[in-house]
């Protein structure tokens, strides 16, 4: 399949049926969708797609599944409002449409040669997903890699099983936190930026992905500065309403940018203002 | 250098002070190893002690009436442990437990606050790195009344 730049308007305009191959279950409101696609499917990690239950409407998400694996797509979607919850409640065999991919994706090649860090609050670890895989997929290429996730309770972690494999790793460091926990949890209790200052990478020479919502961005931008990791590599995305996906309605606009096009992965420096602005 | 010299000079909380200030504090200083599963010390209890975490993790725990009790925060090899000490009326306002073996740098709470206060040098050098710490635990604090993982509540 052709990238979302090679196609041309009409055909990202249609959607692709997909049917549901499996239902993971994550969170009490979020589940992982594995979907076939009608023909051979290719994106990079970072981008999204509209995701289109019939009869109720289309949303944009984020794919979370291995970028280099194309006859399966995840996506994880965290059920909040009516689009969102039909697709939640789809079944192994129901039938979803599916434009794009759209966007432009994490530069994971700018930090070949160098360590990783991917950071992640929430659901926000599922655009990540995808750089893990496409890292793990060519792991010689970079340094050390480091995983930061943290999450309201234990009970909100989202890849549970999978940071806990990644985590038996040597050639990856994987650290969750919680803002709270009973004895049940032996992991830390604290906020993902007190995580930071003791990460094991070198801060000159790491590339940083982060995802979440724009307040844990922010602050992780932050502690990222205080750890003296460079601005201009650290990445973050930005999520806007969409409605086209390709530029034509406006709906995606953040400052002078398209979101859907020139987004939704963001170099951090490029728009730490916009970050600051109440309201855009 | 001494054993505990060393270790004070290699925590980074007491970076930048003048070797006659960490001598100071060196000769205050002693380890302690705690075992797993130990109270350091519980809420309620005079704070007679100063700790810096060596090595291992410290959860602080609010114990809850007829309910497991609940962990706020864990601290880690390098974290201080608790200010409780230097502000009257000196007791702890959280239990600490020691989630896997800790080893730590204890001070005699009395004598780390009569140096202090005779030293107003040192006794500046001391508050300037607990403010710092005051702060960044009343900002991760913060963050968390915010929605910091989206969780829509
Ligand atoms: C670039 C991009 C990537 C995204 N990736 C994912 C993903 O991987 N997984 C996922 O579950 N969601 C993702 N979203 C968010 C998802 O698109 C929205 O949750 C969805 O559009 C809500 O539609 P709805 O009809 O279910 O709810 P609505 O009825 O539209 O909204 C219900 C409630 O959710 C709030 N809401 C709507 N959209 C958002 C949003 N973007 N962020 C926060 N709150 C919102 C509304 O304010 C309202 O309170 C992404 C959004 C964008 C723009
Ligand atoms: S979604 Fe229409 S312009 Fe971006």
């Amino acid at each position: 399949m052709a990238t979302a730049t090679e196609l041309s308007i009409p055909q990202l305009l249609d959607p692709m049926p997909c049917v549901v191959r499996a239902v993971n279950r994550e969170t009490h409101d979020t589940i992982t969708l594995e979907v076939e696609p009608a023909e051979p499917y290719h994106f990079e990690p970072g981008q999204i797609t509209m995701v289109y239950k019939h009869g109720v409407g289309e949303i944009p998400i984020s794919i979370s599944s291995d970028p280099d694996r194309h006859d399966r797509i995840s996506q994880t979607v965290r059920g909040v409002g009516a689009v969102s919850k039909a697709i939640i409640a789809s079944h192994p065999g129901d039938v979803l449409g599916i434009r794009g991919p759209f966007g432009v994706g994490w530069p994971i090649d700018q930090a070949e040669g160098g360590d990783v860090a991917i950071i992640g609050g929430g659901i926000g670890l599922a655009p990540l997903r995808s750089i893990v895989y496409r890292v793990l997929n060519r792991r010689d290429r970079f340094g050390a890699v480091v995983i930061l996730v943290g999450a309201r309770t234990p009970k909100d972690i989202v890849f549970a099983e999978e940071l806990r494999e990644w985590g038996s790793r040597f050639d990856i460091d994987v650290n969750v936190t919680v803002d709270t926990a009973d004895r049940g949890w032996h992991g830390p209790v604290g906020v993902v930026t007190n995580m930071i200052p003791r990460a094991p990478w070198d801060s000159s020479k790491v590339t940083a992905f982060v995802c979440g919502p724009e307040v844990m961005m922010r602050f992780t931008a932050r502690a990222l500065r205080e750890d003296d990791v460079p601005m201009d590599k650290v990445y973050v995305t930005m999520e806007r309403n969409m409605q086209c996906g390709v530029g034509l309605c406006g709906h995606c606009q953040w400052g002078s940018h398209f979101v859907c096009r020139e987004g939704p992965v963001f170099r951090y420096d490029t728009v730490a203002e916009l970050f600051r602005i109440r309201g855009v | 250098m001494s054993n505990t010299m060393a270790q004070i000079k290699d925590l980074k909380f007491f970076s930048g002070l003048k070797r006659r200030h960490l001598e100071v504090l060196a000769a205050l200083a002693k380890e302690i190893e705690v075992e797993k599963g130990t109270y350091i010390f519980r809420e309620g209890d005079d704070a007679l002690r100063c700790l810096v975490v060596l090595s291992g993790d410290v959860a602080l725990e609010l114990p809850m009436q007829g309910r497991d009790p609940r962990t706020v925060q864990t601290v880690h090899d390098g974290d201080v442990l608790g200010w409780s000490w230097l502000y009257p009326p000196h007791r702890w306002t959280f239990d600490a437990r020691a989630v896997t073996d800790v080893t730590a740098l204890v001070f005699d709470a009395e004598q780390l606050r009569a140096v202090k206060d005779s030293d107003h040098e040192l006794g500046f050098q001391l508050m300037t790195r607990f403010g710092k710490v005051m702060v960044s635990r009343l900002q991760a604090t913060r963050m968390r009344l915010m929605d910091l993982y989206g969780n829509g509540d």
